[in-house]
């Protein structure tokens, strides 16, 4: 019951951040607030019983890339009334494409809606323990190529920001 | 569950209606993370109905992905506003036929 009342709250509070991420005006507000928008996330995740990926979230997003994304911010030095408003059909048309693609995505996920549990009171599936023998077992294999997509990332970051000296004009 | 069938769409509309509406680069690139993590949110809370883990590993190759990613991104930006001075998005329209 207690669970049910605490789901709701997160829930709100998810959609409130998250709708003020999109909204309000200055950009380093916008990344605080995905930051919160991420926390309440993780709450979610502890109330679905993922502990492990709750914590994983908290530190890889709200601790590395949205630091990362304020850093950038920070660095351009964006305020926020050096930025055009979007027009008012703009905002108009953008709020009728996002409520009929709201409606669409729930008219195609109807048949999960009433989705019943098939394993329940099985608490141990987000513990670390499950979750690395899965990991190291079943999926080592994406695993591997994860560390070379991190490492050709990691190049091609250096290579796009490195300032370049000899362009031609 | 379907609360949060409904919750992870709703955050995915609010994602792409952000898509829409804004027009710094930045703030794009973080309403992709946003609906990113409301794919991971319903991931995760298939795994937790189904009682299996293989759901939470996609949740963690996504965001290994996410975090690859964002530094790509990022970088391009930084790149493009050292071009224009600015990260508005509507000025990069070269390519409009």
């Amino acid at each position: 019951m207690i669970t049910d009342i605490l789901t709701w709250i997160l829930g709100g509070l998810t959609i409130g951040s998250a709708l003020m991420v999109v909204l309000s005006n200055h950009p380093i507000r916008s990344v605080l607030f995905l930051v919160i928008t991420f926390f309440f996330i993780s709450g979610h995740y502890i109330l679905l019983n993922a502990q492990f990926l709750a914590i994983v979230n908290i530190i890889v997003y709200a601790g590395a890339i949205m630091v990362l994304f304020l850093f950038v911010l920070m660095l351009l030095n964006l305020s926020a009334e050096g930025l055009p408003k979007s027009s008012r059909y703009l905002t108009l048309g953008s709020v009728i494409i996002g409520g009929l693609f709201f409606i669409v995505l729930i008219a195609a996920l109807k048949d999960s809606l009433h989705f019943e549990a098939l394993n329940p009171g099985s608490n141990s599936v987000g513990l670390v323990q499950n979750l690395g023998k899965t990991l190291f077992s079943k999926y080592i294999v994406p695993f591997e190529v994860s560390s070379i997509l991190f490492i050709s990332a990691m190049v091609g970051a250096v290579m796009l920001a490195k300032r370049e000296k000899h362009i031609v004009e | 569950m379907e609360f949060y069938v409904v919750l992870s769409t709703i955050l995915f509309s609010i994602g792409a209606f952000g898509m829409l509406i804004r027009k710094n680069m930045i703030i794009l690139l973080m309403c992709i993370e946003l609906m990113l993590n409301s794919a991971n949110l319903l991931l995760v809370a298939f795994s937790s109905y189904y009682g299996s883990s293989d759901p939470q590993i996609f949740v963690f190759f996504t965001v290994v992905v996410a975090a690859a990613e964002a530094t790509i991104g990022l970088s391009i930006i930084i790149m493009a506003y050292r071009n224009s001075k600015s990260t508005d998005i509507s000025l990069f329209n070269n390519l409009k036929g």
